[in-house]
């Protein structure tokens, strides 16, 4: 009985020759971009950050659902609570809210942690849940706040003093940065060693434990990480809303969103969120209008996607056609040295 | 001999990994076979396959001349097979007697019924209204057995019903074996402890790595035979 | 004080129909469904549709009829939707049903406008029962506590003592074993369904006969449901029950210190429940 011939040479290859592409593509967009607001118009510009929001968002709740095995639609808590803390430290403390917007985000993910001790007692559909309510009882606490403004909110007062035109190149700017910083954390994460431990959790936690992989530290991280995503993203948007009311805030509407955009782009995939953003931008754009039938037709969009497609759209492209932008799979390659 | 269970070639898969390679069986009426063999030899694999828990080729299995590769558990165990599976496996939230209750889904008619059954194991009649998994394993293991029979099958199969239990309470077990086999039952077993496979049985397969290593009429095989086949030891050619 | 708890067990009562529903699909089929408020609300609009079709002359009959329509829908829906979303993975089912919550809500905005409605119950709604010198009870709220006592009785009763209740309890256990006795899973999930709708149908019309519904209600039910059944423990229905109970009582107490924080310390008890207890005050121990 013959066994086939072993190689004698094995490569682990993860770049493909269209990811290098896409990368050297990916870096003159954005330099391309971040020219904008020399000869763009700044509707433009608005619209970009509310869209860089929601992809940064979703982005993080990939993360956190598609590596982190987490389901989760209560990350609105952080994401208002980045934005309450940015406005706290630009209104009350006097910094810079383009310093605030980090520093909100930080604020986001330490108080992660705390969280994380309540919403970790539960797994699965109840965790997901479970983390609403927790959404629910920051807006409640924090409409309860007059010094924020209670139940209908407060203006962000420390950009008063700069003139519209820089207030919105800088915040377009900054959008622009969170973007880039934000896709470039994700994906070095998931090439690293720790990126495959978080692979080996969600596939299997009990594995994953025997062969050393720290479980519970790794959730924490991941909860922590997808926090502070949530968190830059709730501090960006209302820098560019200038004003934050509590139902704003934590509206369990941007899980909505953020499930929707990942779904139809393909979970667990980084370029998923990216595709599932630049579907919904569109649909919103050309569709929103039509208010309730807009939604109706998103959530059935979401209901067929996830009975019929299961990798999402584009994963779907990704298991018919090969397509892969973001690749993080390790492929292994066989042949002479 | 006119075969009421035959498998031709059977071949099984856990998504890429095979584990039967080509199983040729066959059973004739009332016969009580033993298959014995070594851990992840495919023993319980083979049982799986004949109840449709892994899914087979159409053809590969024939029950009393119909092709049942493949088809749903259900519909296999309305046409007369039964698994005691591996592990027990019985129903936490039930009590003994529901778990008993629960193998008479199948709604088959036959001489087996919860009176009958407590007339061959006693103490479960004791325990009827305690959970299933609140006995002890031999108790567990009586159970099991009993939920098979429920449902009045033609065909038996056992999966390791001495798994994890003490050598006196395996001998209690089989002691039950005549009384199953009284009206003429056919039977299946999967054994680890081989001599007493060798004893209770008339033929014996053995298993070796998801393949037939050794066929014969367990009053024939030596030892020596069954050794080898079980550990995959070639014998010195001349 | 002893006002605020009787009030807090009347609402409790109602609570356990919201959430009755919910237990009985996460213990058969581990799903959880997010849109369990918005399909009590729909419920509740279509005895409010039913009754201006029918005229506004018995909407308890309306109520009623709306019962085996509720059966079969959910039947259907498990059958041919939500069966596809079960396995090992929260997400699938979470999407879909979190998807049929946005439907719905949509659904209702168009079909009946945000403005809130009500059932007319001809008075029932502010009749109330003397207990006592001081104390009155309202009728209605007799009622909705009467009917969650005899829900769940029949609920416990049905897991209990009868061949579907068993066949609940075995497929909840162990899928594989079960088909292999013969059940056919498919089917025993989509009567769990089924009955839980019925029991989301009877929620809905209470509801609206006891206060107004707006499309938009659905999502805070849902938290109650839940709430409740975290509380009171997973895998027994007087769990739930008791949970409601507490749940009830813990939002009365928070809206006698003040208006505002009625459903927050709702909340903060459940957050509670789930530091020091997560396994909830009466839990059905699973072997």
């Amino acid at each position: 009985m013959t066994t086939p011939a072993t190689p004698s040479f094995v490569a682990v290859e993860r770049a493909t020759a269209a990811s290098r592409g896409a990368l050297a593509a990916g870096i003159a967009l954005a330099l391309f971009a971040a020219s904008l607001p020399f000869w763009g118009e700044s509707s433009w510009m608005r619209e970009f950050v509310e869209i860089a929001c929601y992809f940064i968002f979703a982005m993080m709740w990939n993360l956190l659902a598609g590596y982190g095995g987490m389901v989760s639609i209560g990350q609105q808590a952080f994401f208002g609570f980045g934005g309450y803390a940015m406005l706290v430290l630009g209104n009350f403390a006097g910094l810079n809210p383009f310093v605030a917007i980090p520093l909100g985000a930080l604020a986001a993910g330490l108080v992660a942690i705390p969280v994380s001790f309540i919403a970790f007692r539960l797994s699965g559909g109840y965790f997901a849940i479970g983390t609403w309510v927790i959404a629910e009882v920051f807006r409640l606490s924090f409409a309860n706040v007059s010094a924020v403004g209670g139940g209908s909110g407060t203006t962000l007062t420390a950009l008063r003093g700069i003139d519209k035109a820089t207030r919105e190149s800088v915040t377009y700017w900054m959008a622009l940065g969170c973007v880039v910083a934000a896709v470039a954390l994700v994906y070095l994460f998931l090439r690293s060693k720790r990126g495959l431990a978080l692979l080996a959790i969600r596939d299997n936690e009990v594995a994953a434990e025997s062969q050393g992989v720290p479980v519970a530290r790794m959730k924490l991280a991941v909860y922590g990480v997808a926090a502070f995503g949530a968190g830059l993203a709730g501090a960006l948007y209302f820098v560019g809303n200038l004003r934050i009311s509590p139902d704003a805030a934590f509206s369990v509407n941007w899980s909505a969103f953020a499930i929707f955009m990942v779904v139809i782009g393909g979970i667990g995939r980084i370029e998923g969120p990216l595709v599932g953003a630049l579907v919904f931008w569109a649909l919103n754009k050309f569709l929103s209008d039509y208010g309730t039938w807009y939604l109706l037709g998103l959530g059935l969009l979401a209901i067929v996607t996830t009975l019929f497609f299961k990798q999402g759209l584009w994963g779907f492209a990704q298991q018919r056609w090969g397509w892969s932008l973001f690749p993080t799979q390790r492929r292994l390659v066989a042949g002479k040295p | 001999m006119t075969a009421l269970l035959t498998t031709h070639g059977l071949q099984a898969f856990y998504g890429d990994a095979q584990a039967l390679f080509g199983i040729d069986f066959a059973l004739a009426a009332s016969e009580l076979v033993a298959i014995i063999g070594a851990n992840g030899a495919g023993k319980s694999t083979f049982l799986k396959s004949l109840t449709g828990l892994v899914r087979v080729p159409r053809e590969a299995i024939r029950f009393r001349g119909e092709p049942i590769g493949g088809l749903p558990p259900g519909e296999i165990v309305r046409r007369g097979l039964a698994l005691v599976p591996e592990g027990r496996r019985l129903f936490p939230s039930l009590s003994v007697e529901e778990n008993l209750l629960m193998g008479a889904t199948a709604g088959r008619p036959g001489p087996w019924n919860l009176q009958r059954l407590y007339a061959l194991f006693p103490i479960l009649a004791e325990k009827r209204r305690q959970p299933g998994t609140s006995l002890s394993g031999g108790q567990q293991q009586m159970v099991a057995l009993g939920r098979a029979l429920m449902s009045n099958p033609d065909v038996l199969l056992c999966d390791e019903l001495s798994l994890g239990l003490a050598p006196v309470v395996i001998r209690e077990i089989y002691a039950a074996m005549p009384g199953i086999t009284a009206e003429g039952m056919t039977v299946v077993i999967v054994e680890q402890d081989v001599t007493m496979a060798r004893q209770v049985s008339r033929r014996v397969y053995c298993f070796q790595e998801g393949r037939v290593s050794l066929e014969g009429l367990s009053a024939d095989l030596t030892r020596e035979q069954i050794a080898q086949a079980y550990f995959g030891i070639e014998a010195a050619h001349a | 004080m002893l006002e605020t708890l009787l009030q807090g067990v009347l609402l409790g009562g109602l609570y356990t129909l919201f959430a009755l529903g919910q237990s009985l699909m996460f213990g058969v089929m581990r799903l959880t469904n997010t849109a369990q408020g918005d399909f009590i609300i729909l419920g509740a609009f279509a005895v409010i549709a039913g009754v201006s079709l029918a005229g506004a002359a018995a909407p308890w009959l309306v109520a009623l009829a709306v019962l085996p329509v509720a059966f079969g829908f959910g039947y259907a829906l498990q059958r041919w939707v939500l069966n596809g979303t079960l396995g090992k993975d929260p997400l699938p089912s979470l999407v879909v049903t979190f998807g049929l919550s946005i439907v719905i809500q949509n659904l209702l905005l168009e079909l009946f406008s945000a403005d809130p409605r009500a059932i007319e119950t001809g008075g029932l709604g502010t009749r109330g029962l003397a207990i006592g010198e001081s104390l009155s009870l309202g009728v209605l709220p007799l009622i909705v506590l009467a009917v969650a006592l005899v829900a769940t009785g029949a609920l416990q009763w049905l897991f209990a003592h009868t061949a579907l209740g068993r066949s609940f309890r075995a497929v909840s256990d162990d899928r594989e074993i079960a088909e292999l006795m013969g059940l056919d899973a498919k089917k025993v999930y989509a009567f769990a369904t089924a009955i839980a709708f019925v029991l989301i149908a009877l929620a809905g019309a209470l509801q609206g006969m006891r206060t107004t519904v707006s499309p938009s209600d659905g999502p805070l039910l849902l938290l109650f449901a839940f709430e409740a059944v975290i509380i009171g423990g997973m895998g027994s229905f007087w769990g739930t029950l008791a949970g409601a109970m507490i749940l009830g009582i813990a939002q009365q107490v928070g809206f006698r210190l003040d208006p505002g924080w009625g459903i927050w310390f709702g909340h903060i008890v459940f957050l509670a429940v789930l530091v020091f207890r997560p396994q909830g005050l009466f839990p059905k121990t699973r072997g």
